[in-house]
């Protein structure tokens, strides 16, 4: 890479001025390890889900976000999903974790595809459709992947409310093949 | 799907490995237009289970859920843990991480050597390196009393110790790996029929690796330098003197086929010596753990609020483990990423344009780890126009002699 490598601070404040309010809650974590105490650096922000998609176009101005994978989180009134992605990477120890965690509400949760911008993110995408019950809108594949074709609709594994496996893991005679 | 073209299924009993994974080849003669591939059947809801125990019974769970990348899933799910509840790991402690990760790499890179050796029908090599493997295997043993499942890993440390008493014997076994390494590389990158079978087959180009998320030596045998134990540090990566491994450092350029692959994995395990070296060198003193007490520990994890995510450097590329702790016995989420999960949707491009022969090589390329990648159990009615395994090494087996004519 030959652009010049922003550090964290230089670049939750790129992310600020360009998104404004719609970047909530970033935080700057540090941790050092080792006999040197080299340092690795993460950053969490908390985002629209509108913006998101916008976000990832914009992260490929520091670099090609590699994406390592979406997490998710079943917060009771919503669903979290966070996407853990790295940039600067190649460059020894000045890699930064970026993690945007994204809220959507339990009534709707869509959220854009980002295939667009990254097209390896469709597996990951795929997993959270069918283990969180999330609608990922324009999905180019939105078959199942883990989870076998005879595992019951609308039973999301990741889920801790009455969708969730508990009910059928408990009973599980009643399941309809 | 055109006229020409026909498909052809390819498991859930592996074409390449002893793993289950469908695939849905289209075919147009012997040359493959169309891949598309169903994975799950060994998912086993590790995830899940692992939110209805505690963090230190989570750990052997951990650690089974890959037979070869037992150090790599602990250390990345302590890690995550670690940074969620705010413990910090005695120095000595991540050194000993450091050497047991190596081990595991130098293991695990053999075992592929092997099985690649095994899938272009070259079985001579397969029993070489696999005796060659036995040296690391014992060492193993030798210092965590297991093979294969270590136990070595608890959260805030590590728990047993290397002593000095034990360093002739990984010095040894060292200087062992020295010897052999240019007897591997000489049958590996030498041997014509090696190359034969593995130059410009199953292509992945950096652009491709990049905009597929792929990781590890996949990822890098395509330019994409991105190894977690050089750009971010974790464990005592941070002090090593160390650079990422490119196929460019042996032959002056990337292609990205099977050969690089076979590079990178190989330039690795050197790597990984050259890591133990200069870990015993300046392994530091002090304790192993944090919190020795399980009770505390427990206690101490009980209270914890946070996240946090774990990343290690497993042989197959980047293992990532989210954890959430939210004041409770058992953690709120744990989400497990293996190398694989990412290595899967560059299996397209590389497959594309092969022939059928080329399968087994090509899939075994990214040392695919099924176990890893899926996680809850799943029944599969039987199919009948099933091309399995010894079918297609066959085949694989074919192509290589008929090059050789």
């Amino acid at each position: 890479m030959s652009k010049k490598l922003l550090t964290p601070e230089e670049l939750v404040k790129d992310l600020k001025q360009a998104f404004k309010s719609k970047i909530k809650d970033a935080k700057i974590e540090r941790r050092a390890v080792g006999v040197k105490k080299k340092e690795r650096t993460a950053l969490w922000l908390k985002a629209d889900k509108e913006s998101l998609h916008d976000i990832v176009k914009h992260l490929k101005n520091y670099d090609y976000p590699h994406l390592a994978v979406v997490s998710g989180n079943d917060l009771g009134k919503t669903i979290e999903l966070i996407y853990h992605f790295t940039v600067y990477y190649g460059n020894p120890l000045q890699e930064i974790l970026i993690n945007i965690s994204v809220e959507l509400p339990k009534e709707k949760p869509a959220i854009p595809t980002i295939t667009d911008i990254i097209p390896g993110a469709l597996v990951t995408e795929r997993e959270k459709q069918e283990m969180l019950g999330v609608k990922i809108e324009g999905i180019p594949d939105g078959r199942r992947i883990f989870l076998p074709d005879d595992f019951p609709e609308d039973v999301y594994p990741w889920r801790k409310d009455e969708k969730g496996p508990q009910k059928m893991v408990r009973d599980l005679y009643e399941v309809k093949k | 799907m055109s006229k020409m073209s026909y498909s052809i299924p390819i498991g859930p009993i592996h074409p390449a490995l002893k793993e289950p994974v469908m695939f849905e080849f289209e075919i147009e003669g012997e040359r493959i237009v169309g891949v598309d591939f169903k994975v799950g059947h060994v998912h086993r809801g590790i995830e899940w289970i692992g939110t209805q125990k505690n963090p230190l019974q989570i750990l052997p769970i951990a650690e089974r859920i890959c037979g070869i990348c037992n150090i790599s899933h602990p250390i990345a799910f302590c890690m995550a843990t670690e940074e969620a509840a705010g413990i910090e790991v005695p120095e000595r402690a991540q050194y000993i991480r450091t050497i047991t990760a190596e081990l595991e790499r130098i293991h695990s890179h053999i075992l592929w050597a092997g099985v690649a050796a095994h899938e272009i029908g070259f079985d001579s090599v397969l029993y070489l390196t696999w005796r060659v493997r036995e040296k690391v295997l014992d060492l193993i043993e030798y210092l965590t009393g297991n093979r294969i499942t270590k136990a070595m890993f608890t959260v805030g440390g590590v728990r047993r110790d290397i002593t000095e008493e034990q360093y002739p014997k990984i010095r040894e076994a060292l200087n062992y790996y020295k010897e052999m390494f240019n007897k591997l590389k000489h049958v590996f990158l030498d041997d014509k029929t090696v190359k034969m079978r593995s130059r410009d087959c199953g292509i992945l180009t950096k652009k491709e690796a990049l905009e597929l998320c792929a990781v590890g030596p996949t990822a890098r045998a395509s330019g994409v330098k991105k190894d977690v134990r050089v750009d971010y540090a974790y464990a005592a990566y941070g002090d090593l003197d160390m650079k990422t491994v490119t196929p460019d450092a042996v032959t002056g350029e990337v292609k990205g086929d099977v050969y690089d692959r076979i590079i990178v994995r190989l330039l690795e395990v050197a790597q990984s010596v050259d890591i133990i070296e200069q870990c015993i060198d300046n392994m530091p003193s002090g304790d192993l753990v944090t919190e020795p007490k399980p009770a505390k520990l427990l206690a101490l994890l009980r209270k914890a609020v946070g996240e946090g995510v774990g990343r290690a450097e497993a042989p197959r590329g980047e293992v990532i483990h989210y954890v959430k702790l939210t004041g409770e016995e058992h953690p709120y989420t744990w989400k497990v990423r293996a190398p694989t999960y990412n290595n899967l949707m560059p299996w397209i491009p590389m497959l594309m344009g092969e022939q059928i022969a080329d399968i087994p090589i090509v899939a075994a390329s990214t040392d695919p780890c099924m176990s890893c990648t899926n996680r809850v159990t799943v029944v599969k009615k039987g199919r009948v126009d099933i091309l399995d395994h010894e079918h297609l090494h066959k085949l694989s087996v074919e192509k290589t002699r008929r090059l050789m004519q």
